[in-house]
């Protein structure tokens, strides 16, 4: 029996004759782009900072409860993991700001043309660079 | 232009579907412009919430505590935590639409991630209540 997809896949030349349409490559043979690549990674990092409201809440949860949870809280948070998990949060966060930026510019109709859309994306990665840096040198500086 | 003449295009949609506006989804843009908003609510509000939690860094809980004791303050990370969680639940549904196809478990997970990032956006909620109250 044939498949009900065929109905979309299969075309009809000029002649008449049946043909099989190309399909469109699939994700993983497909060559990644500075435009996929970018869009992808503003979803990852949007998960990641999900997964990161935790933390958040957790600081948030134990400052209402006493100073004791806080301490711990905040022990957690200065441990060699807690700064790993706060530097990757860091990054995904002013990512996913800069690149949700740029997502809005395309939602109102800016930056399709290849070349600022390349451009645009080194501004977002060098954006992320620059500003988890500054907060870096600023947190460190209050902390220390 | 002459070939297009002959093209047509069959609205299978009536006329009251049409007005309505909504699709397959049954929500029409709701969803999308839930998160545009959010997202634009997001930019002023997250660039005041990690410069001021990073001028707190490494600060004692009765410091927390009397910052969030400010009126301002609290109102403004209430607003950022309602904002930042309707967001982040709007984008987790996208993408749990895109990449769970079998739909009870679609249903699952989404029942799942929602009571999730509810509860935690409840306690954020009731821990600025408790230190500004």
């Amino acid at each position: 029996m044939p498949d009900v997809r065929d109905a979309l896949i299969i075309g009809k030349r000029s002649d008449g004759s049946l043909v099989r349409r190309p399909l469109s490559p699939h994700l993983q043979v497909y060559k990644p782009q500075v435009s996929s690549v970018t869009s992808i990674m503003n979803r990852v990092t949007g998960v990641a900072l999900t997964v990161g409201l935790l933390l958040m809440v957790w600081w948030l949860v134990a400052a209402a409860t006493g100073p004791k949870a806080f301490a711990a809280a905040q022990g957690f948070i200065g441990s060699p993991i807690g700064l790993i998990l706060m530097f990757g949060w860091t990054l995904a966060l002013w990512y996913h700001f800069f690149g949700g930026i740029r997502h809005l510019l395309w939602d109102i109709g800016w930056g399709f043309e290849i070349q600022t859309s390349h451009r645009t994306a080194m501004i977002v990665v060098a954006a992320t660079v620059v500003m988890t840096v500054i907060s870096w040198i600023i947190g460190l500086a209050v902390w220390l | 232009m002459a070939q297009n003449d002959k093209l047509s295009v069959t609205m299978r949609q009536s006329a009251l579907g049409r007005a309505r506006g909504l699709g397959a989804a049954k929500s029409g843009v709701h969803h999308w412009w839930a998160e545009r908003v959010t997202s634009v609510a997001l930019i002023p509000l997250t660039l005041w919430f990690v410069f001021s939690v990073l001028s707190l860094a490494g600060h004692p809980q009765a410091d927390i505590a009397h910052w969030v004791s400010q009126p301002i303050v609290a109102v403004l990370l209430l607003a950022f935590i309602i904002a930042s969680f309707h967001h982040a639940q709007l984008g987790m549904q996208m993408v749990l639409e895109d990449y769970l196809h079998d739909e009870g478990q679609r249903l699952i997970w989404m029942m799942v991630m929602k009571a999730i990032i509810w509860l935690m956006g409840l306690a954020a909620v009731l821990s600025v209540l408790k230190l500004a109250i």
